[in-house]
Parts: structure tokens; sequence; C-alpha cells
């Protein structure tokens, strides 16, 4: 017990000294995950809005793999990403094994299911007549798209804040196709699990409130978004 | 209400879902008149205003625009596509402002913005409702996002206007309004109206002619103080003499 309530002191030390080597692992796992979301958010929204804008029964199959990939679990993610990177694999030629962008690739796989699904739920609401009424209105192609993404903004957001919440918080993926290399590939959550395994608790303890402050933001973040969508709202 | 010359036509319409719901072998639209399409639903009609306004694909047939084929080579082309303008039942209203609400066909054709400013005010003036241009559209009334929704689809000077029920959901009030501003709108600017009613007494009161749409099929096409006092089809006759059921 003593030991617990000295890595907790430790812990705030690390945190509130920027402790350099706790703030690179933060960095690199806010760049990881930051990349992947990034990437899902480009494919993913116009690919759910694409899908919204169809009839529902036109896609219940698509809907179906989609919903399945929102669950998919990241160790399976990251297994299939692995066998797919690795030496041996279709891509080993790229050597990209135990890098950040294996990393991404995986998380990607990861939030992109999530993003275009909520994005195809959100849309699947209004989409359909805002689109037409921007093409009654004379609106070009792209302005068509353009203002169906816009009057969707608010499940468009928070579907990809709930694609950062699921990637900054998983360790199966990152783990596997990362290997937690110290400097390279460590992020918060598999140097959780490291340093818990070695009994060094103080740089878990003060990466695991990292994570709870990163989920705080989110949360609230969603939370914000969701009062908005129904309602109308000025602030956007 | 000089006008006269046909504005719009179509030929062997047809659309089939599961079954075919329109057939239209042969019909024309004159410049500057206001056309009231009347019949039970589940007639056609909206399917009809779906068609010309190019929201749906006809199965057969063809559309003509201002002389000219629409899809003609397969493809619908956006200046044709801006010459006519729809406001559905259901005024759906972007989560905007009022003004940007209404700016939108205008920024849409890149017209300049100071134009685009004084047409808007304007436009806001007539529908009466220059006060509300800086409030979100969601805060409106339905019958005052109707308006919007007028004041937006008119603001390019679409040739022709095309009108799905709009009044339906309105008070009688807001139905006036709505009505004299079609009516404005089709003296001052020649603009060409079809509107889709379900209230014969409304096509009464604006329409110059009268179309009887019954089960996919146009019946009867005529003046409108004809249709209404003496139809030649006993169908027409039921429906506007009030004894048709559905
Ligand atoms: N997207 C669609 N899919 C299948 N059937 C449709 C579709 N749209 C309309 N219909 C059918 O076409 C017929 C005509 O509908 P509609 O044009 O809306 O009639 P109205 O506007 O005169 O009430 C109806 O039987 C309707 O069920
Ligand atoms: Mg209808």
């Amino acid at each position: 017990m003593p030991r617990l309530i000295e890595g907790i002191i430790e812990a705030f030390t690390l945190i509130i000294t920027l402790d350099p080597n706790l703030m690179k692992i933060i960095m690199l796992s806010l760049q990881v995950s930051g990349a992947a979301v990034a990437l899902s958010m480009l494919c993913g929204v116009p690919l759910g809005a694409f899908l919204g804008l169809k009839p529902a029964v036109r896609t219940r199959f698509v809907s179906k793999i989609l919903y399945t990939l929102m669950g998919l679990p990241p160790v399976v993610a990251g297994l299939i990403i692995y066998l797919l990177i690795s030496r041996a694999g279709p891509l080993g030629v790229f050597g990209l094994l135990y890098t950040p962008t294996a990393m991404i690739i995986a998380q990607f796989t990861l939030a992109m299911p999530i993003i275009a699904g909520l994005t195809m739920v959100g849309i699947r609401s209004r989409g359909k007549e805002i689109q037409e009424t921007a093409r009654t209105l004379g609106a070009s192609r792209l302005l068509t798209a353009w203002t169906v993404i816009r009057e969707s903004r608010f499940a468009i957001f928070g579907a990809i804040v709930t694609g950062f919440g699921r990637v900054i918080a998983e360790v199966g993926a990152v783990m596997i196709v990362g290997g937690n290399i110290d400097g390279h590939t460590r992020v918060m959550t598999t140097a959780i699990v490291l340093e818990t395994s070695k009994g060094h608790y103080e740089l878990a303890i003060g990466l695991g409130v990292a994570l709870l402050v990163i989920s705080f933001v989110i949360n609230s973040l969603l939370y914000y978004l969701q009062g908005g969508v129904g309602s109308y709202d000025r602030r956007l | 209400m000089t006008g006269g010359y046909e504005i719009l036509s179509v030929e062997k319409l047809t659309k089939k879902y599961e079954k075919e719901v329109l057939h239209v072998e042969k019909l024309s639209f004159e410049k500057g008149k206001i056309y009231g399409l009347i019949g039970p639903s589940g007639a056609g009609k909206s399917t009809f205003l779906r068609l010309i306004n190019f929201l749906e694909s006809p199965t057969t047939g063809r559309i003509f625009f201002r002389g000219k084929e629409v899809f003609g080579n397969g493809r619908l082309d956006l200046s044709t596509q801006r010459g006519m303008t729809m406001v559905f039942q259901k005024p759906v209203l972007f989560k905007t402002s009022v003004s940007e609400n209404v700016a939108y066909g205008l920024k849409a054709r890149g017209f300049p913005k100071e134009e685009i400013r004084e047409k808007v005010e304007l436009l806001l003036k007539k529908v009466g409702l220059e006060a509300f241009a800086g409030r979100h559209a969601g805060s409106l009334s339905g019958g005052e996002a109707q308006r919007i929704a007028l004041a937006r689809a008119v603001a390019f000077d679409p040739g022709v206007l095309l009108l799905d029920e709009p009044t339906a959901n309105l008070d009688p009030n807001n139905i006036e309004m709505f009505e004299d501003l079609i009516l404005n709108l089709n003296k001052e600017k020649e603009m060409t109206v079809i509107m889709v009613t379900h209230n014969i007494f409304q096509a009464k009161r604006i329409a110059h002619e009268v179309l009887f749409f019954y089960e996919g099929y146009l019946v009867e096409k005529g003046p409108a103080s004809q249709i209404f006092s003496s139809p030649e089809d006993p169908r027409t006759r039921a429906f506007v003499e009030g004894r048709m059921v559905y």
C-alpha cells in the first residue's frame, strides 16, 4: 500500500514537472491516434454520407458489415494488420512492422468503420431531404454534398470524436503491430501495461491520469454535441 | 398574364416503381400561367413534379424545357436544373440564419455579394419577415418557415416554380399570405407556377388551368372555370363535387 501512495505522489510529480519521458509517450499517442482518425475521417465521412443517402433497404448488407467492423476487437485488427505487414506478409516489403505507421494503419481499421457508420446513421435522418432541397435550389454536385455534410455536422463531429475516443484508449492493436518499443512505438496504453507488469506504478498512474483527462475532454465534447443535435443552435 | 409560349412539355412520360405509378401521354405548360394539379392521394401528382424537377428520373419519356430536351444527351446539365425549383409540403430549411437560407440559391449561382444582400432584403420584406433576417431558421413557426422556403425558391427568378402541397400544414392566415405571394410573383415576374394541391378551393382561388390526376393518369385538363363548373369526365366531376371517396 505505501508503494501505491508513493506511486501516486510520484505520478503527479511527473505530470506537474512535465516529465520528458511522460510527455513523449503522450505526444506519440496523440500523433498516432490523431493521424489514424484524420485518415478515417477522410474516408469515413464521404463513405457514410454516400450510404446514408441511399435508401436503408439497399444498404442493408453493407450496413451489417460496417456494424460488425465497428465492434472489431482491437487485438483482431492488430493481428490482421500484423499478418499483412510482417516480413512474410503480402505487404512485408515495405518494412512497416513495429513502426508508428503500422500503428496508424491498425487504428485506422478501428476508427474508420465507426466514423463511417455513425455518419451514415446521422445523415440518414435528414440527408435525403437536404440533398433534394440543395439540388432543387440549383446547387452543383459538390455544393450539394457539402450542404448535406454541413447540415449533419453535429452527428459527424460526434462520429469523429467517438472514433478518436476508441483508438486513443485501445491497447491490443498498437501492441501487436507497434511492439511497444521504447522511444519509438511506445504509447500511453502499451506503456501502462508494461510499467504495471514491472511494478513501476508512478509512470503507469501518470499515464492513466492523462488518459482519463483526455477521455473527459472527449466525453464533454460529445455531451455538448449531442445537446446540439435535434435542437436548433446558434453556436455553430 | 400575357404568356403564351410553351415553356415546359412532356411526352410519354412514365414512372414505374413496383408498378407503374405515372403515365402521361402529352402535356405542356405555358409561360406565365398558374396550374393547379388536383387528384386523390396516390394519383402520382408528387411523382410528376419530382420528374419534371429532375429529382427522379423517368422510366420512359421525354421532357422539354425552354425548347431543349432535358436528358437529351443522357445527362442533366446544371443550367437546365437551375431553371426550375420546387417548394415541398414540409419546409426544409438549412440550419443557419434566415437570410443565409434565402441567399442559398443566389450563392450557388455566383451572384455578387452586394446583389445578394439587396435581393435577400427585398425578398424578406416581400414575405413580411424582414425583422427575422438574423434569426436562426430553426426558430421559425411552420408558416414562417414555409414563407422563407418560398422566398428562397424565387430569389433567383426560376422560370417555373413547382409547389407540392405547400400550404397543407399552414393555418388559414398563412395560407392566404402564401397564395397572395404566388399571385404576385406570377403577375410581376410572369413566373409559371405548377401547384399540387389537395384543396380544390385553393385551385379555384389561384389556378388559371386545372389538371386532374387519377391513378397515374391525367384525366382532364382545362380552364379552372370549366373544370369546376362542367367537367367532362365523371371521375373529375366526382372529385370536384367531393363525392370521390379516397
Ligand atoms: N419511391 C417510391 N417507391 C415506391 N413507390 C412510390 C415511391 N414514390 C411514390 N410511390 C408510389 O407512387 C404512387 C404515387 O405517389 P405520389 O406521386 O406521391 O402521389 P400523390 O402525390 O398524388 O399523392 C403511390 O402509390 C406511391 O405509393
Ligand atoms: Mg403528394
